[in-house]
């Protein structure tokens, strides 16, 4: 487990290493030109060579390149070409944003789904198909779309919940909550078809497998069957699909923030990217990346921890 | 997900055609094609040009000139929303060709030859999976082209993961198959296996996921435009929304015909997909082939069961434990239901072992599961008796029927290691029982359990009790679930081909054991076995069963000197031990391995 473990991190490691290395050279090969970005269309030459200068653009690219990343272990990603901004701090008053969102999102559609995947595996005729035939518009409906939706007639017409703004946890925990509650059903609704449909299927090969009918014979009641026993034995497959949507919802949310005006990493890649601030954006990438490589780790983890075969291992 | 069987060539149109009977299916195709072809026909459906602002239209109401009025810069809505279809269907159509153009020959060569190159591609695929498509796109689309095609482009390349491993996982479970292998033998060259036994079963899948690409690509494209990437000549869904939002307080109707365009455009394709993946396969899944199904009486062979040919005593004696009458289980099969057991009457006494004989498909393990209630929620079951103990057991509600099951009368399976739950230890599965029915604290419970493991001849209970399922072997397994099946001192065993799966040199010992519980215990005991050789070891009395009904019951002594019905002949003839000493085997010849 613990070898298992070690090379999974390391393997992470390459892979966010790669993608790093990857963004830059898109970054800096497509040949956009940053000095004059910045400086505007009227800058002379000269002004536009001196900016070039300050920003280390006139140094060849792998020197420049060994610079970035030589920093970037030590986690300093560089400063925004445009704010002046370290590029660190603009990430962390963004991403709790974005993180809190998808994770809100994962949790509720953890929540819907197993208990809808449960319904219809457990209960089967005219429930099962209703259930089945709302995981199929769930899963087709894009999330930004629901949000929309939900903004339109519970923020903008019921005026139930805010429509935009963000209120940070530590300021009020209920303005928060508020703030976020849109978005997260917006992004659980989107994320829940797909899981759902995967509990109930694996649910109901659970329930059909031979040890399910011993623990029947043995007189356990029908709620630990379902609850202890054969849930327990679906939740892997339920995680494998969770994993996959973590990364889906991670895309969602950074379109949901522009509908809820969240100012999330969504914004922030999108405005740099506009801009072309290299930094903001290789840091976005690299950190999101690195991200979902981690989460990918815990469900590894987690698949481990439910398996007694992979635990004893 | 269950793969589909092969698909040969003539069931193509087929698969089509019984597409087209399912009303779900025919909406989605007909919605689909009045997209498809408003957007095609976009030039005659409307005479403006949707780039174009004319300022006195800005958010005009609807009108002849604009049916659908003008949006936030004066263009006119619907010819926006007919040009834009063009742009979502042709980007949705680049990303699935781009898609299955990586996807299907890497997949191909990847399960079909594994090694280095699946090796590399593996990787790669995960590297494309480590980053959020949003993100690059976003990436893409700011600093490398605002055109929107460049950028379905790279999302085929982002979806080229899904249909790879997709591919790969077919073709790795094909390849194994016995027709790949004699394709093989018979000298077939391998790009001719491919496409003749190969393609033909990933054709069926990639055709499904295209349809989920193609939703999910025109939803992130519209998620891109609605960003504000793009180019702003460029009519899309996506970019009305955009424009529909910031005119979300005064003119929320804007926000309907994009929406509407793009929601019922992806969610038929969601349908239709889904649609098609029932078509092929099957509901994956079903409850119906989650089960094991019995195997049917013939028809033929099913006259009225009015009078079982040897009648047994009818119920009124005091001695009976259990006492059937004419239990029917049917299952509904090709619209009708056919009976698998088909009028079996029987009765156990205390202390009395009955031997329930037949070939498989006779019944006798569905009846053994329709008097333990195990039956699949398809099965009815109809019965004049069903008496245990004195008491009715038809009709009994969830939590009656679970006093009896475990506590009452306890079960052996046949299969020991699938008949232990794999993520539980043994010990809390012999506990949770016990706990249950004779309300133990958890020490006494376990205290049970570890002296159940002892009796069954458990070397070291204590290690036994703290393994997993996996780490133990057959024999002790199902010494586990005898232990289990004896936990709360039953008065009847139903025990079914308990020793069929195990070693012949395990067998003997598990028989004698559970013949000693079960004289030490005084436990009525049904034994349902092919082997008659156990049978006449064991079994006190023995009923024979064939085709759903019981043609022979006798006491065992009786039933091997003097059978009465030709079936038990013939299966008597038919058994090893019955037949008559053979000579020594003949010596084996040289050179034969």
């Amino acid at each position: 487990m613990v070898m298992f473990l070690l090379r999974r991190v390391l393997a992470g490691l390459v892979l966010v290493l790669v993608v790093a290395t990857l963004t830059f050279a898109l970054l800096n090969l497509t040949g956009t030109d940053a000095a004059r970005n910045i400086l505007g269309e009227n800058a002379t030459p000269e002004q536009a060579a001196a900016e070039a200068a300050t920003l280390g653009m006139n140094r060849p690219l792998p020197v420049r390149y060994w610079d970035w990343l030589s920093h970037a272990v030590r986690g300093d990603l560089g400063t925004s070409w445009f704010k002046g901004e370290a590029v660190t701090s603009s990430l962390a008053s963004t991403l709790p944003i974005t993180l809190s969102l998808a994770l809100a999102g994962l949790l509720l559609s953890a929540l819907l789904s197993v208990g809808l995947g449960t319904a219809a595996a457990v209960r089967g005729g005219r429930l099962d198909r209703a259930i089945q035939f709302l995981a199929v518009l769930s899963s087709a409906a894009p999330s930004f779309l629901v949000g929309l939706l939900l903004a339109v007639t519970v923020a903008v017409k019921l005026r139930w919940l805010p429509a935009t703004g963000y209120v940070s946890f530590t300021d009020s925990a209920g303005g928060w909550l508020r703030s976020i509650t849109l978005p997260a059903i917006a992004l659980a609704i989107a994320a829940t078809g797909g899981t759902a449909q995967q509990v109930r299927g694996s649910l109901i090969d659970v329930l059909g497998s031979e040890y399910i009918r011993l623990l029947r014979s043995r007189g356990i009641s029908e709620r630990r069957v379902v609850f202890k026993h054969a849930l327990r034995n679906a939740a892997p497959a339920g995680l494998t699909v969770l994993s996959l949507q973590f990364i889906g919802l991670i895309g969602g949310a950074v379109i949901i923030e522009k509908i809820f005006g969240l100012p999330g990493v969504g914004s922030l890649a999108n405005f740099s990217a506009v801009q072309g601030d290299q930094p903001v954006v290789l840091g976005v990438v690299v950190v999101t990346a690195a991200i979902v490589v981690l989460v990918n780790l815990l469900i590894d983890i987690a698949y481990g921890w439910l398996n007694p075969k992979v635990r004893a291992a | 997900m269950t793969l589909p069987l092969p698909t040969p060539v003539v069931q193509r149109a087929h698969l089509f055609r019984r597409l087209l009977r399912d009303p779900v299916a025919v909406t989605c195709l007909v919605v689909l094609a009045v997209v498809v072809l408003a957007s095609l026909l976009a030039p005659v459906l409307t005479s403006h040009d949707p780039a174009r602002s004319v300022l006195s239209d800005t958010l005009a109401p609807m009108s002849a000139k604009h049916p659908l009025g003008g949006d936030g810069v004066g263009r006119d809505v619907l010819a926006r929303l007919l040009y834009g279809g063009r742009t979502s269907l042709l980007g949705g159509l680049i990303a699935v060709l781009v898609a299955l153009l990586l996807g299907v020959p890497t997949g191909l060569v990847s399960g079909f030859y594994r090694g280095a190159f699946d090796a590399t591609v593996s990787w790669l695929v995960s590297l494309v999976m480590a980053v959020p498509a949003i993100i690059v796109l976003l990436v893409v689309m700011a600093m490398v082209s605002q055109n929107v095609f460049v950028a379905m482009v790279v999302l085929g390349v982002i979806f080229w993961p899904a249909v790879y491993r997709l591919i790969r996982a077919s073709v790795t479970s094909v390849r194994e198959e016995l027709y790949v292998d004699a394709a093989r033998v018979s000298g077939l060259g391998d790009a001719r296996i491919m496409r003749r036994h190969i393609l033909p079963v990933v054709q069926a899948p990639s055709i499904i996921q295209a349809a989920q690409i193609f939703e999910v690509a025109i939803g992130i494209q519209a998620g891109l435009a609605f960003l504000g990437l793009g180019s702003a000549n460029q009519a899309s869904w996506g970019a009305m929304l955009n424009d529909a939002f910031t005119n979300i307080y005064t003119k929320p109707i804007l926000l309907l015909w994009p929406g509407l365009a793009i929601g019922l455009t992806v969610v038929s394709l969601g349908l239709l997909g889904n649609a098609l993946r029932d078509t092929v396969g099957g509901r994956s899944g079903s409850r119906a082939s989650s089960s094991r199904t019995p195997a049917a009486t013939p028809p033929a062979a099913t006259p009225p069961a009015a009078t079982p040919p040897a009648a047994p005593p009818l119920a009124g004696d005091d001695e009976d434990l259990l006492s059937v009458v004419n239990l029917r289980v049917c299952y509904p099969r090709e619209g009708r239901e056919v009976a698998v057991v088909d009028g079996v009457s029987l009765t156990v006494r205390r202390g009395e072992i009955l031997g329930l004989v037949g070939e498989s498909g006779s019944g006798k393990t569905q009846t053994a599961f329709a008097l333990l209630g195990l039956m699949p929620a398809l099965a009815t079951l109809t019965a004049d008796g069903l008496a245990f103990d004195g008491q009715d057991l038809r009709g009994l509600g969830r939590a009656a029927r679970n006093s009896y099951r475990g506590r009452r009368i306890g079960y052996v399976p046949q299969e020991p290691m699938s008949n232990l739950d794999p993520s539980f230890r043994i010990g809390s599965q012999l506990v949770e029982p016990i706990r249950q029915h004779l309300k133990l604290s958890a020490r006494q419970a376990r205290e049970r359990a570890l002296g159940l493991l002892e009796r069954v001849g458990i070397a070291d209970p204590a290690r036994v009790f703290a393994a997993y399922p996996h780490q133990i072997s057959g024999g002790m397994a199902q010494r586990v679930l005898i232990a289990g099946a004896v936990s709360c001192d039953p008065d009847l065993l139903i025990a079914d081909e308990p020793t069929t799966a195990l070693d012949v040199t395990v067998q003997a010992e598990v028989l004698d054991l559970m013949r000693s519980l079960q004289r030490e215990r005084q436990m009525g005991m049904i034994l349902v076995t092919h082997d008659l050789g156990v049978v006449a070891d064991l079994c006190d009395r023995v009923a024979v069963m064939q085709t759903g009904r019981i043609v022979e019951t006798a006491p065992a002594a009786q039933l091997f000197a003097d059978p009465q019905h030709p079936y038990t002949r013939m299966l008597l003839d038919s058994t090893l031990e019955g037949a008559k000493p053979r000579g020594a085997l003949p010596a084996p010849l040289e050179g034969i391995a």
